[in-house]
């Protein structure tokens, strides 16, 4: 690990802060969050229920703005949604007046790519995440699995520097979740991707991470980062259960003593 | 993952279709009761037959009125001349009703300026202002439209207003991170999705300056089907009387079905959203 390159940073926190509301009634919801997210990476939050996980992905997103400390992409404060950070988004956000082909074709119909090329782009992705041939079905024939398949093609075809996901797999069957969590992984090593990905599942974040971020009950706070390498390894086997070996244990019990330490008291 | 593809979602084809059968059947038999009673009814003279004509009388009625007219003038121009003023009002309704209710439910100043004046007028009856209408825009059509006008912008705009506010809010953070700007969050996601409600709406709209439009022609008309009623009502001829009542509720019926032809072609996915 040491002597990897250390590789662009993309997004970058520095002490964030973030309030709800108003003086009256306010919620602090994050406090004193710094951390960066790499080129490449694939970084799982944690944490217990309500700890501002979302709140945190919102801020990457810039759905809103943060209270203290900033929030950089690149460099620059991320000042409202933009394309460079596609959204996938726990239950399906896809848009059922538009085919499935059209909903993935969406993002780059908006940034006024050539039509030929957004044919190609969705064709592409479609058959990426599975689903070529279900282009001109209508977004509720699909099954929930399908649907955030459809989504996360929605995502690519943007070709975001980073792809957000909260909780995407979190209302789906154990099955369809294992497969999905198969496809994510490829796609995030084919592509090269960037993801930030929350969930609630510990095996999900141990056999998908790259890095994985425990974060406080509220205010939310980072409590400790592991580095683990679990999915290179479910990538080179082609797998799709990880091998419960002595080190995976050790770090889920570690991470599941911090969380519940953080639920008891 | 291919098992999936079975689990396409569906309903139960069969079992809908037959509790439509059934209730087709009882829909049906009311109407043959409803017949049967009237034949009855006018059969044995219970009431004078000035006051209820007989079913058949009321069916040669409307062929003479089909062939002849009422006071000259055929039943084609009296209902051309009430869908006249219906349509026209609608579609004025409809041009400003739904760009200020989604503008209503987007910005909440425009919503400040325009729902108070909605809210208080709605819950007037539509005749209650008609009389100032007539004085200020005369008896003829102007005055009709107008009136027919008001009565449809309300529910037209209090839809749009609550369509906005449902919208599923991640509809629109989705599209915004996916590279939509402001015009087109609007017209490809906000309108849309607003859609269904803006149906329901317009048929509410329908009904309401529907039976409008046949209560202003019969205070002040001297056209219109509204109107043909009155007029008969004033020489007692009932079977006029019934042939008018009855040609106003089948064109409200199939101009309601074809609204919701409409509705099932252009918003396929009303229940989806
Ligand atoms: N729009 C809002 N206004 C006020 N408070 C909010 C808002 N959104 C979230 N909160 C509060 O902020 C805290 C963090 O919420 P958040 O949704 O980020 O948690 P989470 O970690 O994603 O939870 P979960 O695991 O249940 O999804 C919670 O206490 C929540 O009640
Ligand atoms: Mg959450």
């Amino acid at each position: 690990m040491e002597n990897e390159v250390k590789k662009e940073v993309l997004i970058e926190i520095n002490n964030l802060k973030l309030i709800y509301g108003s003086e009256g009634d306010s919620i602090l919801a994050l406090e004193n969050i710094n951390l960066e997210i790499r080129r490449g990476e694939f970084l799982c939050v944690l944490g217990p229920s309500g700890c501002g996980k979302s709140t945190l992905l919102k801020t990457i997103a810039g759905y809103i703005k943060p209270t203290g400390g900033s929030c950089l992409m690149q460099g620059k404060p991320i000042t409202g949604p933009d394309w460079h950070r596609g959204v996938v988004f726990q239950s399906s956000t896809l848009y059922p007046w538009m085919s499935v082909k059209d909903n993935v074709e969406f993002g780059p119909r908006m940034r006024d790519i050539p039509a030929d090329e957004v044919k190609k782009i969705s064709k592409f992705f479609l058959e990426q995440v599975k689903l070529t041939g279900f282009g001109d079905k209508a977004t509720f024939e699909l099954s929930g699995g399908m649907k955030q398949r459809v989504a996360l093609a929605r995502v690519l075809a943007n070709y975001p520097q980073v792809i957000l996901m909260d909780e995407p797999f979190g209302a789906l069957d154990a099955l369809t979740r294992n497969n999905m969590q198969k496809l994510i992984r490829d796609i995030w090593k084919e592509n090269n991707s960037t993801i930030f990905f929350i969930t609630h599942d510990v095996d999900e974040a141990l056999s998908l991470a790259t890095r994985i971020v425990v974060m406080s009950k509220r205010p939310g706070r980072i409590l400790k980062e592991f580095n683990v390498g679990f999915t290179h390894r479910l990538y080179k086997d082609n797998s799709i259960e990880v091998m419960y070996n002595e080190e995976y244990f050790n770090v889920k019990n570690e991470i599941l003593g911090l969380i519940n330490s953080q639920i008891e008291e | 993952m291919d098992s999936e593809k079975q689990t396409l979602s569906k309903k139960d084809p069969e079992k809908e279709k037959r509790k439509n059968k059934n209730e087709k059947k009882l829909t049906v038999g009311t109407w043959v009761v409803i017949l049967i009673a009237w034949y009855l009814i006018t059969k044995f003279e219970i009431f004078s037959p000035t006051l209820l004509p007989s079913p058949s009388r009321v069916l040669t009625t409307f062929f003479r009125l089909l062939e002849d007219g009422y006071n000259g003038v055929s039943i084609l121009s009296h209902l051309r001349a009430s869908f006249r003023r219906l349509f026209l009002a609608l579609a004025l309704a409809n041009a400003t009703a739904v760009p200020l209710g989604l503008l209503s439910g987007y910005f909440s100043k425009i919503e400040a300026i325009i729902d108070s004046v909605v809210e208080f007028y709605r819950p007037l009856p539509p005749l209650a202002y008609y009389t100032l209408l007539i004085l200020w825009f005369g008896i003829d059509d102007k005055s009709k439209i107008i009136l027919l006008f008001l009565a449809a912008f309300a529910p037209i705009y209090l839809a749009c207003v609550s369509a906005v506010s449902k919208i599923n809010e991640n509809y629109i953070l989705s599209a915004k991170s996916l590279g939509a700007n402001q015009k087109n969050v609007f017209f490809k996601i906000v309108l849309p999705a607003c859609l269904p409600e803006i149906f329901t709406g317009i048929r509410t709209a329908f009904g309401v300056s529907y039976t409008t439009l046949v209560s202003a022609e019969m205070i002040a008309a001297t056209s219109g089907i509204g109107w043909m009623v009155f007029d008969a009502s004033n020489f007692l001829k009932s079977d006029v009387i019934f042939v008018g009542i009855i040609i106003m509720g089948i064109t409200g019926v199939l101009i309601d079905a074809g609204l919701r032809f409409l509705e099932r072609k252009i918003v396929y996915w009303k229940g989806h959203v």
